[in-house]
């Protein structure tokens, strides 16, 4: 009895991560099916045909490489703009502050069908075409706040004398600023930009206001898939995202760890 | 004398305001190249904002700093010779102890840096240190990689923001003695701020007392504790027995006689400012003997407490006027008085400082609140 109230945490824990978990479990698993007919929904065989053949689909992989590309160009724009702005509203008392403030949350609280209807009449007026111009300037627009939010909690943790002590030992700005402020920073940064690639990478709304026929996203084609019976490919590519994501995170701990380790 | 090195450090009428608030009044000050200076004040006092304004971190509201001939008010921090240790050591987190140290040597491209750094940790005894983090030392281990993070530069001038205040008293101790050491081996103008009357008398060539953003008095530790220009000077830096006194006229020999309470008391002339009449008679606890003089100056009184601190006995003594006297007898072997004997208590003409009787008895005084 007391063997099971010590471990009941441990239980309780393990079964909500096996929930959360299993839809990850079930697209892998069917990765290995080679369905009968359009739908992958009940296992046939065991096969590795999707993953010796991941492109096979027509369009998959260009959707992916074209959600890869705008991912990585909207998050580190995002993330440089971002950055700037959460110090100056973190360091810099000024005119605008306020009114910048609530621009910055602004596109978190507006529904996305707003923000994409709009968008897209305002890209129409400007003469902006649809497609992956348009997507991409929007994913910047939606990915700086949450930049912002990021770096701004880890900015205000930042303690001012730090830089000063730089000033005072030598350094000029800039050196301070590589030296001291980026480095202590970075986490923040860096949490950021990973939110920032992935809110790019799986948004469907936004984006799908301002695409072209000839710029389809992998959400976008993953969609379109889905109502004509889905390629086992995207079930390859989910799975091979998931261990990506896992994977970095694993990393991350362990490095940080082992400094701490190597520090002691 | 040949002038070798930057030159004296300067400060014409820097004051420093906040909004309305002003923080150090306009002060005018020029500390020797290669002496020891201490700043000496209560909390609060200004202390702090006049070192960062030296450093370059504060913008001096009004005024000029100069090193040597050099004008350096307007230029950055960076570009000032100047090193701080700073009150709460402001170490860089994500690096280790011995990058620390290096940083300043790192900018300046120094080959050597490795080894300098190294020297210098080994001299606040954290040689064995070098790679750790110092969010994994205690805090005074912290505030001695500050003071060699600072001192490793052989700056022009290094201030000091009470380096020394985190330490237990013999490594204290032991720190003053090197600083000190430091500084004349290396001839480095040190500005010392510190809390510690007796650490600043003991390390200073010479100390300045500042009260809130006002210098008070500026000299060598023994004229300011011999001649306190101020009872704030006076009861700031050691203790001192004010007895309201006044002037009654001359007594030959360059001495003046003063009624205390209704005792005459001959007072050394050079002493009285030039037409006072009504004034602070000060005598330090250590010049008040226990026991008759040569039946001049002499009070009469009771003892009300006496603590024996091993070399020296303190004792309270109560006058007829209900005020206690503070006297300091030391462990010499003479007969140690007990509470309530009835003692006479006296002191040698020109061993008081007198001060004028407008100014605030208590000022300066440190409110030592007692629980219970
Ligand atoms: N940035 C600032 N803005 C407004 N007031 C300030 C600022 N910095 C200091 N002050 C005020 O200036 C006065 C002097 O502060 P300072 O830090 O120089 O004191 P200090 O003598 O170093 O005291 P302590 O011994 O406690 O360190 C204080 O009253 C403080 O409130
Ligand atoms: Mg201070």
């Amino acid at each position: 009895m007391s063997w099971l109230r010590r471990h009941l945490l441990l239980f309780a824990a393990v079964a909500v991560l096996l929930y959360m978990l299993i839809p990850n479990v079930v697209v892998a698993v069917f990765s290995f099916n080679d369905p009968v007919g359009r739908y992958n929904y009940t296992w046939t065989e065991f096969s590795t045909r999707a993953w010796t053949n991941p492109c096979g689909p027509q369009g998959l992989c260009d959707s992916l490489g074209l959600s890869l590309r705008i991912g990585l160009i909207a998050s580190l724009i995002a993330t440089v703009f971002g950055t700037m702005i959460a110090f100056a509203l973190g360091r810099y008392r000024f005119r605008a502050r306020s009114g910048t403030n609530l621009l910055i949350f602004m596109p978190m609280a507006t529904p996305e069908v707003v923000m994409g209807s709009s968008l897209l009449t305002l890209f129409l007026m400007m003469g902006v075409s649809s497609g992956g111009l348009a997507i991409t300037i929007a994913h910047i627009m939606f990915c700086v706040s949450f930049v912002v939010v990021a770096v701004k909690a880890r900015v205000a943790t930042l303690d001012p004398r730090l830089e000063e002590a730089a000033a005072d030992l030598g350094a000029n700005p800039p050196q301070t600023f590589l030296r001291i402020t980026l480095p202590l920073a970075a986490p923040g940064i860096l949490a950021g930009a990973l939110l920032a690639f992935s809110l790019s990478f799986d948004d469907y709304i936004i984006t799908n206001f301002n695409a072209s026929p000839s710029s389809i996203t992998f959400p976008m084609y993953v969609w379109g898939a889905a109502q004509r019976g889905a390629p086992v490919q995207v079930n390859v590519i989910g799975t091979v995202m998931f261990i990506a994501a896992l994977a970095i995170v694993l990393v991350s701990q362990l490095l940080t760890s082992r400094r701490r380790r190597a520090a002691a | 004398m040949a002038q070798h090195g930057p030159g004296d450090l300067e400060l014409i009428g820097l004051t420093k305001s906040f909004d309305d608030f002003t923080a150090v009044e306009p002060m005018d000050l020029t500390i020797p190249q290669g002496s020891f200076f201490a700043l000496l004040g209560p909390s609060g006092c200004g202390k702090t904002t006049t070192l960062r304004m030296v450093a370059g971190l504060e913008q001096p509201t009004a005024g000029q700093i100069l090193i040597g001939d050099t004008d350096i008010t307007n230029t950055r921090p960076h570009q000032r010779n100047v090193n701080t240790v700073f009150q709460s050591y402001a170490l860089f987190p994500h690096m280790s102890v011995m990058d620390n140290v290096q940083f300043g040597l790192r900018r300046r491209g120094d080959k050597d840096a490795k080894r300098k750094a190294q020297e210098a940790l080994d001299l606040v005894e954290l040689g064995h240190a070098g790679r750790k983090k110092p969010n994994q030392l205690s805090g005074g281990m912290q505030q001695r990689v500050a003071l060699a993070r600072a001192l490793v530069n052989r700056p022009d001038v290094l201030l000091l923001d009470e380096p020394l205040g985190a330490l237990d008293l013999k490594l204290r101790r032991q720190m003053q003695i090197e600083l000190k050491r430091i500084q004349q081996e290396v001839g480095l103008t040190f500005i010392h701020v510190t809390h510690d009357q007796e650490e600043a008398m003991t390390m200073a060539d010479s100390i300045a007392v500042m009260n809130a953003g006002r210098m008070e008095q500026l000299g060598d530790p023994a004229a300011l504790y011999e001649n306190p220009s101020s009872t704030f000077v006076a009861n700031f830096l050691g203790q001192s027995n004010l007895l309201a006194a006044h002037v009654t006229g001359t007594a030959g020999d360059g001495r003046l006689t003063a009624d205390v309470h209704g005792h005459e008391v001959l007072v050394d002339a050079g002493r009285v400012p030039a037409g006072l009449r009504d004034v602070w008679l000060g005598v330090r606890p250590e010049k008040l003997a226990l026991g008759e003089g040569n039946g001049v100056n002499e009070l009469k009184g009771t003892v009300s407490d006496a603590s024996f601190s091993g070399v020296a006995t303190q004792y309270l003594v109560r006058m007829p006027w209900g005020m206690d006297l503070t006297v300091v007898q030391q462990n010499d072997g003479s007969a140690r008085a007990r509470l309530g004997d009835a003692v006479t208590l006296s002191w040698d003409p020109g061993h008081e400082f007198v001060l004028d009787s407008a100014q605030d008895e208590d000022a300066g005084v440190e409110h030592v609140v007692v629980d219970g």
